[in-house]
């Protein structure tokens, strides 16, 4: 009998924090047509930390991942605040209509999921969660996620080896091929320089010229870009 | 509700089988009659219990014609299409070219319960329903497919959407997106696109493009500064293409 009154309080503890350990497992799929996913970091982690702060200027760990695919910096972040991370499930890119599974993440005692990934070829798009509270009822949950725009780039869809670093100008990489070359630049300011949703790449037919590196007709997109499946275990 | 009767029978059979074990002395029991009635005959074999959906399909784009809408019950075995797998044959003869025959025999073949085809165009704006109705099976699911006329082979609907738990009455509603069946490049060019904007080839057995099935990226058309596409602003969509209302009606 006198253990009912223990048990009582670590009820009571549980449901004082909100939280308790959990694993679950995360799916990730990429639902696009032609548009490829840079290493993944996918987090739990408390409830005041983002990653990304839609309508707020990207911070620098973000513009990192956002316009060249480091994740390192947002790792730190929410190392800092006791995040639990899983880095690069994929091994590399994850292209489009590809998945992959992270099995048996256990969230200890982080109570709200986020994942970025860059989008390439853009400037500075990218797939983002932004601090889903993880159900606790045993269940699949499904989420489809949009792409964003970090403000910090200019859109010039101009294709520029090495421009994966923050303040360089230019797309890093086009995985896909089946792109151009000679183009302009579509945009020269990022006019909107807060996290939003973003317009797409415009892209042109033109091989050669025009105003793009990349193809119109290949190399846009429509919401959603992901889909996500959370299993609670 | 098959399995609610077989369920029932087994909980008739159990009580019949204490009541022949039982001794008089529990007779008295005000849940066992002093007489009981003879253990039923077995069951006749119930009629098969019928079950009806009925599909009210609207075209939600602005000018974008939807080929004769397929509807196909099935159970969970079957799927229309997973994103990041090759179309079947069937699928890409519906988004290439609006022929939703082979889709439907398909399924047909493998055993779907029932299906039933559109058998005009739904205008954009348009709203039309469409019913089936079949013997009662455990674990229904719907698939529906169109395509957008007025592409290279972009597609909408619902697959493996879950139907079994609506009771007579209860409706659920499905907002379909936009897929790329992945077999035909996206040229957007006159003799390519079967719809009206264009009343060029439908379906081509050669698979040109990504060959996986995908959410579609749009079309460019010539007022977004393609010159060589037949299509034009009003051909222009976003996601979704359909609002789909399921009802059980029987």
């Amino acid at each position: 009998m006198k253990i009912k009154p223990f048990l009582g309080a670590l009820t009571l503890a549980a449901a004082a924090t909100g939280v308790q350990a959990q694993t679950v497992s995360v799916e990730v799929t990429n639902l696009t047509h032609s548009i490829y996913f840079t290493p993944l970091l996918v987090s739990a982690h408390v409830g005041e930390f983002h990653l990304f702060d839609i309508g707020s200027a990207a911070t620098l760990e973000l513009q990192m991942m956002a316009e060249g695919g480091d994740i390192s910096g947002l790792v730190a972040s929410a190392e800092s605040v006791g995040a639990t991370n899983v880095e690069n499930p994929a091994a590399g890119l994850l292209g489009p209509g590809t998945s992959v599974n992270i099995e048996a993440f256990d969230t200890g005692n982080n109570g709200f999921l986020s994942l970025t990934a860059m989008l390439l070829p853009t400037n500075d798009g990218f797939v983002g969660l932004d601090a889903w509270e993880i159900p606790t009822e045993p269940g699949s949950y499904t989420l489809y996620l949009n792409a964003y725009d970090a403000g910090t780039e200019a859109n010039d869809e101009r294709v520029v080896a090495g421009s994966g670093a923050p303040f360089v100008a230019g797309i890093p990489a086009n995985p896909g091929g089946n792109g151009e070359a000679g183009g302009t630049g579509v945009a020269i300011e990022e006019v909107n320089q807060r996290i939003h949703i973003h317009r797409g790449n415009i892209g042109d037919t033109d091989p050669d010229a025009g105003v793009s590196d990349l193809d119109a007709r290949v190399h846009r997109w429509l919401n959603p870009v992901a889909k996500v499946v959370v299993t609670v275990q | 509700m098959k399995r609610l009767k077989l369920g029932a029978l087994l909980v008739s059979l159990t009580i019949s089988a204490l009541l022949t074990g039982c001794d008089s002395d529990n007779n008295n029991r005000a849940d066992v009659p002093d007489n009981p009635a003879p253990a039923p005959a077995p069951a006749p074999e119930p009629e098969p219990v019928t079950v009806g959906f009925e599909v009210t399909v609207t075209n939600l784009t602005h000018g974008q014609p939807l080929s004769p809408v397929a509807v196909v019950a099935h159970d969970g075995t079957l799927r229309g299409w997973t994103v990041g797998q090759p179309s079947s044959n069937g699928l890409e003869l519906l988004a290439e070219g609006g022929d939703n025959s082979e889709f439907v025999m398909a399924f047909e073949d493998a055993g779907s319960f029932a299906s039933v085809s559109a058998e005009a165009p739904l205008g954009p704006g348009g709203t039309e329903s469409l019913s089936l109705s079949f013997a009662e099976e455990e674990g229904v699911l719907l698939t529906v497919a169109t395509m957008l006329v007025n592409t290279n082979d972009a597609f909408s609907g619902v697959t493996r959407v879950d139907v079994s738990t609506l009771a007579v009455g209860e409706s659920l509603q499905r907002l379909a997106p936009i897929y790329d069946a992945g077999t035909e490049f996206n040229s957007e060019l006159a003799g390519t696109i079967p719809g009206p904007a264009d009343g060029g080839e439908g379906f081509n057995a050669e698979r040109e493009d990504m060959n996986f099935v995908a959410r579609h990226p749009g079309i460019v058309s010539r007022a977004d500064g393609y010159a060589e596409s037949v299509l034009d602003q009003s051909h222009r969509f976003d996601q979704p293409a359909m609002l789909l209302s399921i009802t059980r009606t029987e």
